[in-house]
């Protein structure tokens, strides 16, 4: 088995070309880049404004277990026959639908908890000073909820990425694409390599979202609720 | 609805026709998901159990867990074709291995949070250990663990359809079906996806209803 991942790593044909792996991983990361894109700017608007009037915790729980309860494979197939008979094509939109679905809590939960759970003492002070409410807001709440903010992409990220995989069931062209193909044509070595490189991928990932994390927010400590949101598997 | 036929988004005919085969599937994914659960969930209390012991192995119990759960399940469910075949239990090992993490961080993080003056005064009052273990920590912890076991559960669920790859059934052989038949033939699709989000949506809300029932506590507004 290990003899074959070598094999198919050192055979320069499964690297380049229109199937090759270089491609198919742009395609994975572009697509999985577009649907955290998404939910971060649908997302954080209304849950940064809602934890700033410290109302909607009740929606946030909600969307949270209810998206826990959507399969993404189902969602990816559900999608697929509108996706055709509207004439969106297959692969992409159903595959992009249901990652900017997996994306959204994680993000929405985090941003709004990061605002939300601003001490309040902390806020009257700014609006004491006499600041407005949207400077209250811009430079008070937004870089103190920060570091949640970043934690909360970081997990839809990290899910995004592993579950863009299942894009290749509807015929996205991605790494799930040879790990199919593997499967079919029982090639064990293209099967490790190409998984190895998911997880390594996510693993990238949630390193990079760290690294990011830590430099944008030098005083910050770790306070994440990410057991709350991030015990989700969904690829 | 006036024309439906097969190029409906649901043809309600097929549904009819196939109401034995979806009683069939149904059992199939509950199956699935019930034994991978059980199995799990024994699996990560035995972690637990290891891991409270001596605490020093959490952290690679742990570390072992997460690092199974970061395998993505179309790549585990492939891998592990060659090694045990195509069918349910090469689906069943793979959904046992996402839902360790679930349940072990659950287990130990809800036996961690029994407060110490309670443990005290059970000492205080003669249990033993492993009698107050039972009685004491394991009932205090288990809102805890019956939330890892929804999440789990719930998770399990979507992952089944995903299972269906592997040839062992469940609702993701309708979704299978559907994509692998000529275009605009969605009625397995819709089915099997509906009845899969039906099912967790299902447990989701069992589960917390249970969680209720178990902590009266919580209802009557006063601490444990």
């Amino acid at each position: 088995m290990i003899q074959d991942a070598i094999d198919y790593l050192t055979d320069s044909s499964s690297w380049w070309g229109r199937n090759g792996l270089v491609n198919l991983t742009w395609n994975h990361l572009r697509l999985s880049g577009t649907a955290v894109l998404a939910a971060v700017l649908v997302a954080i608007p209304p849950a940064v404004y809602l934890g700033h009037l410290r109302r909607g915790g009740l929606l946030a729980i909600t969307l949270v277990n209810l998206s826990r309860a959507l399969p993404t494979f189902a969602v990816i197939a559900f999608v697929f026959p509108l996706s055709l008979q509207y004439g969106f094509g297959l692969g992409f939109w159903p595959t992009f639908v249901a990652l900017f679905l997996l994306a959204l809590p994680p993000i929405f939960v985090n941003a709004y908890t990061g605002v939300s759970e601003i001490g309040r003492d902390v806020v009257e002070a700014a609006r004491a000073m006499g600041m407005r409410e949207r400077d209250v807001l811009r430079r008070v709440e937004l870089p103190a909820a920060l570091p949640l903010l970043v934690t909360g992409i970081r997990v839809s990220a990290v899910q995004v990425v592993a579950t863009t995989t299942l894009g290749a069931l509807v015929g996205f062209r991605c790494l799930g694409t040879p790990i199919l193909q593997a499967i079919a044509t029982r090639n064990d070595g293209q099967l490790i390599v190409a998984a190895v490189l998911v997880a390594v991928l996510s693993l990238l990932t949630e390193a990079t979202f760290g690294v990011l994390g830590g430099r944008l927010t030098p005083w910050a400590r770790s306070r994440t609720i990410e057991t709350k949101t991030s015990v989700q598997h969904a690829a | 609805m006036v024309a439906n036929g097969p190029d409906s988004f649901v043809w309600w005919s097929w549904v009819a026709d196939h109401t034995d085969d979806i009683r069939a599937r149904t059992i199939e994914h509950l199956q699935l998901t019930g034994s991978s659960v059980a199995i799990g969930f024994v699996i990560a209390m035995a972690m637990a159990l290891v891991s409270l012991r001596w605490r020093r192995t959490y952290a690679p119990l742990a570390a072992i867990a997460g690092g199974l759960y970061s395998i993505p399940s179309l790549a585990l469910f492939g891998f592990l074709v060659p090694l045990t075949g195509l069918g349910f239990r090469t689906a069943q090992i793979a959904l046992v291995s996402y839902t360790l993490l679930i349940l072990l961080r659950n287990i130990v993080s809800g036996i961690d949070g029994v407060p110490a003056a309670v443990i005290e005064a059970a000492d205080g009052m003669g249990y033993e250990p492993w009698r107050r273990f039972l009685a004491v920590d394991l009932r205090l912890a288990t809102p805890t663990i019956i939330g890892g076991l929804r999440v789990a559960t719930v998770t399990v669920i979507g992952l089944v359809t995903v299972a269906a790859l592997v040839g062992s059934g469940g609702y993701g052989t309708f979704i299978e079906d559907g994509l692998s038949r000529a275009r605009g033939f969605s009625t397995p699709i819709v089915v099997g996806g509906s009845l899969s989000i039906v099912m967790a949506v299902a447990f989701d809300i069992a589960f917390a209803l249970l969680q209720r029932a178990v902590t009266p506590w919580a209802r009557r507004g006063a601490a444990p």
